[in-house]
């Protein structure tokens, strides 16, 4: 004891006596702590990832960059989330066919389970939102009326007032929301795709979401209906108009020429 | 039918005379011989018994049909519920209620035009009459007439002499319009300051519209949408309407680097930029917020406002930036404003300056 006392005055004492405490913190830390749930999937998750990365190096890497970091042609992917990529590769926006004012939704040519291995692998680049569960998107006990007024106030100054879309500024819209996965307009809502701004938990919370969802389902969706017949686009006084000016003048204008142009006459002339 | 056929009685007469009598006859001024009407040809309906009786039954059939079509109105309007659908090719589902309301007010009201137009067509006379126009100008002895019987009107009534009634009649006739003129008051009372100030004062916090909650910085990231009403303002409040137009707020979080114009910059909480909703054109709410551009799109009439740069207006009819909010953070960790919009929110107007 003697011995180590007298050397507590040597300069690297302080380094030596930083080090056992750390070994012992962290030796005591892996005993105590509980063991990692993740253990047993550790092998499956890493797979999933590195399966993932070599989907992006082909898919997407060109325009993203390696490891997401982004280019000038895509931005950086780093902490945007699995809900991010489900949305984009789902819907078949990404990977983009090519650059301008906005990627269209089309075909989608990955699998469920390949577009679940991008984005884990997208995830493990920085933390971001999760793809959402069923529990979390589905409408089934939501409030609708909630939900419309909700969708009014949020969504309806670009997506229109029963989801129908909407022209933005140089080329971009706003798509219509017809028949679109509850899934993929969770996804939306919480990640802002594109111009699309984001809406968050704190601002719009997950009983929000779902109301929205109702809301959507029951207005624009293959089973709701439309008490007033034709719905010309649901586009609004436009389509509308133009239909009242052609069809409704036009054909008043077609009676009076047809009863002008016939003679009541005996004799025709 | 050419104007060989033409018979005596159609041929251009005095009828054609003008002011100076002289008659519509081929020569310098006039190079072709007024026509006159063609001769009066014969339906069948005025030959043809049978045929009137057709077009009677004809137009009697349609008058009947709009008769049933009212009576199925009503009927229609009393059995069919509000909520039944059908499905109608090519209308699609439909609402039964609407669609049989439509086509039975529509044939009621067409049958009793096309009833109309046949009746006349077919069976009212339809000898063409000539109605000769005449001068507008009375004759001299019924202007001298007239003006006799104004002197004497005059004289009679006395109005000459009984000055008393009429200055008191002038001035009765003259008085009365002045109500209308009074009641013009009732378009004010002008507006005062209301249109320069809004519900916004220093420490109001930020209520988010969704969740009525007050707002922390960290609820609001970078390129969300956010909208908010200000503390203790409740949509049940008899006033809320009339305030929310002039108060509504959309908050958007840019980053600090991003922002050009150095005001913003200032009046902004960590890039948290609050701007009035309304739009500076017509007053229309605008939100078409494009997070990557930061521009707002106004859908009245597309003004398109860049938030990155102080609301700047970069398109269309807007005459003047979105009010920007001065916000900041108050001892709870809340947003709050810091004052009021400095400069009236909404549409221009004739005081604004």
């Amino acid at each position: 004891m003697k011995k180590l006392s007298a050397r507590r005055r040597h300069p690297l004492a302080a380094v030596v006596v930083l080090l056992i405490a750390l070994a012992a913190t962290g030796g005591i830390y892996t005993l105590v702590a509980p063991p990692d749930k993740a253990v047993a999937d550790e092998t499956a998750q890493t797979l999933t990832i590195e399966e993932g990365q070599k989907l992006y190096a082909v898919g997407c890497a060109s325009c993203h960059g390696t490891g997401g970091k982004g280019t000038t042609d895509g931005p950086s992917l780093v902490g945007v989330g699995a809900a991010a990529v489900d949305f984009q590769v789902a819907t078949g926006r990404m990977p983009a066919q090519q650059p301008g004012a906005q990627v269209p939704k089309k075909k989608n040519i990955y699998s469920q389970a390949e577009i679940d291995q991008l984005a884990a692998y997208i995830a493990s680049l920085g933390a971001g939102p999760s793809v959402p569960t069923e529990n979390q998107y589905s409408p089934e006990g939501a409030d609708i009326a909630k939900g419309g007024e909700l969708f009014r106030t949020n969504c309806a100054q670009c997506h229109n007032f029963t989801g129908k879309g909407g022209a933005l500024t140089n080329g971009k819209y706003a798509p219509t929301l017809e028949d679109v996965d509850p899934k993929h307009i969770y996804e939306a809502m919480q990640t802002g795709p594109q111009n699309m701004p984001s809406f968050p938990d704190t601002t719009l919370t997950e009983q929000n979401k779902k109301d929205i969802i109702a809301y959507l389902d029951e207005v624009n969706s293959d089973k709701s209906e439309s008490p007033g017949g034709l719905e010309l686009g649901g586009l609004g006084p436009v389509s509308e108009g133009l239909f009242g000016w052609i069809f409704g003048l036009g054909g008043l204008i077609a009676v009076a020429v047809w009863v002008a142009a016939r003679t009541a006459k005996a004799r025709k002339s | 039918m050419s104007s060989q056929e033409t018979p005596e009685e159609n041929l251009p007469d005095e009828q054609a005379a003008d002011k100076n009598g002289e008659v519509a006859v081929p020569g310098e001024k006039h190079p072709f011989a007024d026509p006159g009407l063609p001769p009066h040809e014969h339906r069948i309906q005025d030959i043809d018994e049978r045929a009137a009786k057709r077009s009677e039954r004809t137009v009697a059939l349609l008058f009947t049909v709009s008769m049933l079509s009212t009576i199925g109105f009503i009927a229609a309007f009393v059995a069919i519920p509000v909520d039944k659908s059908v499905y109608i090719w090519p209308l699609g589902h439909i609402s039964a209620l609407n669609f049989a309301l439509g086509m039975t007010l529509g044939s009621a009201l067409f049958c009793i035009g096309a009833g109309a137009v046949h009746w006349a067509r077919t069976l009212m006379s339809d000898v063409e009459l000539a109605d000769e126009r005449h001068a507008i100008e009375a004759t001299p002895e019924v202007k001298a007439k007239v003006m006799e019987d104004f002197r004497q009107g005059a004289k009679d009534s006395d109005l000459g002499r009984r000055k008393l009634i009429r200055n008191t009649m002038f001035g009765a006739l003259a008085l009365f319009p002045l109500s209308g003129v009074v009641l013009l008051r009732d378009l004010g009372p002008l507006p005062e300051d209301k249109l320069r100030h809004t519900l916004w004062r220093k420490g109001r916090q930020l209520v988010n519209m969704n969740t009525n909650e007050p707002l922390r910085p960290s609820d609001v990231a970078v390129g969300s949408l956010t909208f908010a009403k200000p503390e203790g303002l409740e949509e049940d409040d008899h006033e809320f309407q009339t305030e929310i137009a002039k108060a509504a707020l959309m908050i958007v979080r840019i980053q600090p680097d991003d922002i050009k114009d150095k005001r913003e910059l200032e009046w902004s909480h960590e890039g948290i930029v609050a701007y009035s909703k309304i739009c500076t054109h017509v007053g229309c709410p605008i939100s078409l917020y494009e997070q990557q551009t930061h521009h707002v799109l106004c859908p009245c009439h597309q003004s398109t406002f860049d938030l990155s740069d102080g609301a700047r207006v970069i398109f269309g009819p807007a005459g003047h930036a979105l009010p920007q909010l001065r916000i900041g953070v108050n001892d709870e960790g809340y947003l709050e404003a810091l004052s009021d919009f400095e400069e009236p929110v909404g549409p221009s107007f004739w005081e604004r300056g």
